[in-house]
């Protein structure tokens, strides 16, 4: 059934891509009729097919590298965060994909994502830090649900290539505009081709061209807008179908909107390609704007009463609008069973404070950017930048010297990977693995150097690593001062 | 004149036969790809099964059965040959699973470990990853086993003996049941 969808989205693409390079064509035409005269439109024509050629190879060759580089997304291994490389690999599976899509984390406080990535074999996904800190497994798989959809669909090939069309009628009509209005359509060239043609045809050939230049732009981005808006309604249809859990999205796309933090890494170029527009936009129903009402989108959601299917979200649609109308082709949607609803992940119930998951996340970030974690005695955790180079730190708390491992600091530096070890928290469900025991600060370095493993929580179950690897666990009434590893006998002090 | 017309509905016959057989094996290897997503996946449920056992075993000494019921279910699952067999042997595992996880609610300490949670979420997300493969791979053979029956694409799956596939069914019931792997704490 995606087959059908995919198919009549490229069709769409494709009539759409024409009817606006006729736009441009007929707008280089008339200009180039209108500014040099007789023979001047097969010129206008070159020039707006030229511009387009230029701003198109632009975007195709450093698109999506630009696009991620402007949002500031930084790109993670799967230890990072195992859950939401999870989380994308079932997607890829689910839609269909040919490779897996790159995963980026961008370090903002503001939940959104986006994909990008001209082609399926060759896409990532970025998510913001926020997104990971507020949203429960299901909602998360929902959001990279509606990205893989938008992979999936080829949107975002779509709409660079449209942008890019719009980009160049947009520019060509301002070039055009602007100089008739500073030479006050009284330039020499304009004379002169009115003089050679004997103030015949010149004056509606440049009525012709300025309405075109003026309502062209406009007639573009409507349909720009329309398209954009139709895609984002299709991504949440086609997420619902491949998670089968509507409520996972529309607990997303709640959390995301209730939000009230602006997210600084979008701007004009890059809003479009957000979950949910960044940038606050025009209001509501807005016929300018590139995303759906988002309220009417989780209403939509909300609604949908049979089931996970194209038909259920086709008919929610049309209760929320109060009147019949088509998202997706008929054929996709005739060949699209009933689909069930399925069950929530227990995850659910299962809502760390957001405190703690922020405090997670944002040291999450701080790992993907090559900090370095110390305890101190006080029970600060001090972050160390990557290029911090002292050997010991005051800690900003207590005042006491910590000294800093150093394989520690230029291991992290290197290899963010690593970190999932030391990131994990006892209350964080989805670390890689329990925290190494520590050298304890102030001890003699060296291979003998006496380890230190803090407890974070008394009254707990806890487990941390020796230094050989084994697993130590320690109970909620464990209260000796230290521990044998019953593997390579080392002893831990436990603080 | 009448030989160009003949020659010309022969080379049309030409391409359009060709064009059937062609689009017959792109189908057929659609179907053995989606089978292998789905059996790369199954694998890697039989690989982190050991683990999670072994994780379990220092916490759940009166648990013996449980444990070594989803033990035997893996090593039978891990046997299994045919597509339908594979399907029996994986609802009996997922079964199995299940029921072990039930019991695994009862042992806090367990819940509160960290490599048993990380090996809980590679479990849940490897049972998500067979039912997506799972839906891909019905899509891939119901298409396929259309294409085989209907005419004329009968015709020259007649003639170079293509055969239907077979579904991969793991139980419903198992299905519904395979979220509860992940537990709450």
């Amino acid at each position: 059934m995606f087959w059908e969808l995919i198919a009549a989205n490229r069709r769409k693409s494709f009539l759409l891509f024409v009817g606006m390079a006729a736009l441009l064509v007929t707008l280089g035409y008339f200009i180039g009729e209108a500014t040099m005269g007789e023979g001047g439109g097969n010129i206008g024509i070159i020039v707006a097919t030229a511009v387009w050629v230029i701003m198109s190879a632009a975007s195709v060759f450093g698109g999506p590298d630009i696009v991620l580089r402007m949002s500031r997304a930084k790109p993670v291994t799967s230890d990072v965060h195992p859950q939401l490389f999870n989380i994308v690999e079932e997607m890829k599976i689910a839609a269909g994909l040919p490779a897996m899509p790159k995963v980026y984390i961008i370090d903002e406080r503001a939940p959104n994502a986006f994909a990008t990535g001209l082609k399926p074999e060759n896409s990532s996904i970025a998510v913001t830090a926020g997104l990971l800190t507020k949203l429960n497994r299901d909602e998360l798989q929902g959001v990279i649900a509606h990205e893989t959809s938008h992979i999936m669909n080829r949107d975002v090939q779509f709409l660079t290539l449209a942008s890019v069309m719009l980009g160049s009628i947009v520019l060509i009509s301002q070039v055009f505009l602007r100089g008739m209005w500073y030479s006050g359509g009284s330039s020499k060239r304009w004379r002169s081709s009115k003089k050679s043609e004997g103030g015949g045809g010149g004056a509606p050939l440049i009525i012709i061209a300025i309405v075109l230049a003026i309502l062209g732009p406009i007639f573009a981005r409507l349909l720009y807008f329309s398209i954009s808006r139709q895609r984002e309604y299709l991504a949440d249809a086609c997420a619902v179908r491949l998670t089968r859990y509507p409520a996972g999205l529309a607990g997303a796309l709640e959390k995301i909107s209730q939000s009230p933090l602006q997210l600084d890494a979008a701007n004009q170029v890059t809003a479009p390609m957000y979950i949910v527009a960044p940038l606050g936009g025009p209001k509501a129903t807005s016929w300018a704007s590139t995303h759906p009402p988002i309220q009417e989108r989780i209403a939509i959601l909300r609604g949908m009463s049979e089931g996970a299917g194209f038909l259920s979200y086709q008919h929610a649609l049309a209760k929320v609008r109060g009147k019949p109308s088509m998202i997706m082709p008929a054929s996709a949607i005739k060949k699209d069973e009933r689909v069930a609803v399925r069950e929530a992940h227990p995850d659910v119930a299962r809502e760390q404070s957001e405190k703690d998951k922020t405090r997670d996340v944002m040291d999450l970030m701080r790992a993907v950017n090559g900090f370095a974690f110390l305890l101190c005695a006080c029970g600060l955790k001090i972050k160390l930048p990557p290029e911090f180079e002292e050997a010991s730190v005051k800690c900003p708390r207590c005042g006491r010297d910590n000294e800093v491992p150093r394989a520690q600091v230029s291991e992290f530096a290197e290899v963010a990977a690593a970190v999932g070890a030391i990131v994990g928290t006892p209350t964080k469900p989805d670390a890689s693995g329990p925290p190494f025991a520590q050298p304890a600060p102030g001890g003699s370095s060296g291979a003998d150097a006496p380890l230190e493993y803090r407890r974070r929580a008394h009254k707990k179950w806890e487990s941390f690593s020796c230094a050989c690897g084994h697993l130590l666990q320690l109970s909620p009434v464990f209260s000796a001062s230290q521990m044998k590893c019953p593997n390579c006998s080392r002893i831990t002090r436990i603080v | 004149m009448a030989a160009l017309i003949f020659l010309g509905v022969v080379v049309l016959a030409v391409v359009f036969f060709v064009g059937i057989y062609n689009s017959l094996v792109g189908l057929r290897n659609r179907v053995k790809n989606a089978w292998s997503q789905i059996d790369v996946q199954l694998k890697r449920r039989h690989d982190l099964i050991p683990n999670l056992v072994e994780t379990a075993k220092g916490y759940m000494t009166h648990e013996r059965e449980t444990l070594s019921a989803v033990t035997e279910a893996r090593s039978r699952a891990m046997g299994a040959g045919s597509v339908a067999d594979k399907g029996a042997a994986e609802t009996q595992l997922s079964q199995a699973l299940s029921k072990f996880m039930v019991v695994v609610e009862n042992y806090p300490d367990l819940k509160a470990n960290q490599n048993f949670l990380s090996l809980q979420e590679e479990l849940t997300s490897t049972e998500n990853k067979i039912a997506f493969a799972r839906q891909s791979y019905t899509d891939a053979v119901n298409f396929y086993n259309n294409k085989i029956e209907m005419f004329p694409s009968n015709v020259v799956a007649g003639m170079f003996n293509f055969r239907p596939e077979t579904f991969f069914e793991i139980e419903d019931a198992a299905q519904r049941e395979a979220p509860k792997v992940s537990f709450t704490r």
